[in-house]
């Protein structure tokens, strides 16, 4: 495939709204946050980390950038998305911390754990007006499925 | 002659494990789910396979960015379960059927599908959770399991066509197995999901019922689903389907539906299961 063909492909991609696909690029920025994360997959490097975040990083993933350092210490997980972590290495954060794949969603979502949990109970987000960002100006409906009722307020 | 009797779509959401190791399948969120699956069970218990095939993704578990195969095979005698953030899930450890293993593994590269070979592989939630949703909580797997890994993480991911060739490749490597075994093959992952960004929980049923529909009615529509309608329709990581194609790349064109359950929500995802069987075995 053609350099250029590869760079609209990938681009299309990015017309989906709220939504940053783990691509070569991302992979490649995002190399050091996400094998940091998956450090976490071993105890003693849990305890290790959670005794000292900040020394943690700073020694064993010094590859990291400090915006992803800052992502990590401040809890920012759309800020991960971004800045190159995939969600699944996430996981591996989010659960030394005690925090599910729901959890996350609700952070990064801005809807709250608890909002986006009534969300999906009551069938998940439509998907009309979440296709493209030309849609809704970019930004995602949090209508639910079947009773079409708005979760973008956080929960009380 | 080894044969392939059936195959298996699968939804793998991790928290569905969770459900199971915390006793939590009676709790009102999870009822209605883990009510669809004894009938699964006690088919698949009638069934009797020897050998599993579980088409599967690893999730930053065992395989990390450091090497990323699009395809690999696990072709040990057994696989640990991998620690996933929280310690390794107390299931029971999986058994694998290294001499068929290693005879698809021949049979793919000599057939053009450069397969990884993996002889040390800690299988996480992709794995072990569609065997906990088929045969429930066990002091045993009963049966082989062998596992074939596919990248549908770091994109480009392989295209739902190209995971339908290798499904009929591993069909091909099977038949061609000279000892007697019965073979399922586990297609997982998905169903519309999308658990990263804004856009986490976008659900979509439509979708995802004519997908199980076209599983038996229209099989080719769905092996030219393009990577970008699945992002778009089904969601991010509802891409994960694109490994139920293996799955029923790898049965004949005679098949019937014998069982499905369909619920929202799993956690962040719309769960799906079905079973489909060939006609003469
Ligand atoms: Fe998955």
């Amino acid at each position: 495939m053609e350099y250029a063909e590869i760079q609209a492909l990938k681009q299309a991609f990015e017309e989906v709204p709220g939504t940053y696909l783990f691509n070569a690029d991302r992979c490649r920025a995002g190399y050091h946050i996400n094998m940091f994360c998956m450090s976490l997959s071993k105890d003693e490097n849990r305890k290790e980390f959670l005794a000292d975040e900040a020394t943690y990083l700073a020694n064993k993933f010094s590859g990291t950038t400090s915006e992803q350092r800052r992502c990590v210490l401040e809890r920012d997980w759309l800020g991960l998305i971004k800045s190159g972590a995939n969600i699944y290495y996430m996981s591996k954060f989010g659960a030394t911390l005690g925090k599910s794949f729901q959890y996350m969603a609700g952070e990064m979502t801005g809807q709250g754990q608890d909002s986006y949990r009534a969300m999906m109970v009551d069938g998940g987000r439509v998907v009309a007006g979440n296709r493209n960002k030309k849609d809704n100006g970019g930004k995602v409906l949090c209508i639910s499925n079947i009773s079409k009722q708005d979760f973008s307020k956080k929960a009380q | 002659m080894a044969k392939i009797t059936a195959g298996i779509g699968s939804s793998h959401v991790p928290a569905i494990g969770a459900a199971f190791d915390q006793g939590l399948t009676e709790d009102p969120y999870w009822k209605p789910l883990f009510d669809g699956y004894p009938a699964a069970r006690e088919w698949l218990k009638q069934h009797k396979p020897d050998v599993a095939i579980i088409v599967y993704n690893d999730h930053g578990s065992a395989i990390s960015l450091e090497s990323i195969p699009t395809f690999a095979i696990g072709v040990a005698d057994e696989f640990q379960p991998a620690d996933e953030g929280w310690g390794p899930r107390k299931v029971p450890v999986v058994k694998g059927h290294s001499k068929l293993a290693w005879h698809i593994t021949e049979s793919l590269i000599l057939n053009e599908f450069d397969m990884t070979v993996m002889s040390k592989l800690d299988v996480d939630h992709g794995l072990t959770v569609p065997l906990n949703i088929t045969c429930g909580q066990v002091d045993e797997w009963p049966f082989a399991v062998i596992p074939i890994a596919v990248n549908v993480v770091m994109f480009p991911v392989p295209s739902g066509d190209r995971c339908w060739r290798l499904g009929e490749a591993i069909r091909k490597a099977v038949e061609s197995f000279p000892e007697d075994l019965k073979v399922v093959i586990f297609g997982t992952g998905g169903m519309s999901h999308q658990i990263h960004g804004e856009r986490s929980g976008m659900i979509n049923r439509p979708f995802d019922t004519a997908f199980l529909d076209d599983l038996t009615r229209n099989p080719e529509r769905l092996r030219k689903i393009p990577h970008l309608e699945f992002v778009k329709e089904s969601g991010a990581e509802g891409i994960e389907m694109v490994m139920w194609m293996t799955m029923r790349g790898a049965l004949s064109k005679n098949i019937h539906e014998v069982y499905r359950h369909y619920h929202i929500p799993a956690s962040n995802t719309a769960a799906g299961l079905i079973i489909l069987e060939e006609d003469n075995y």
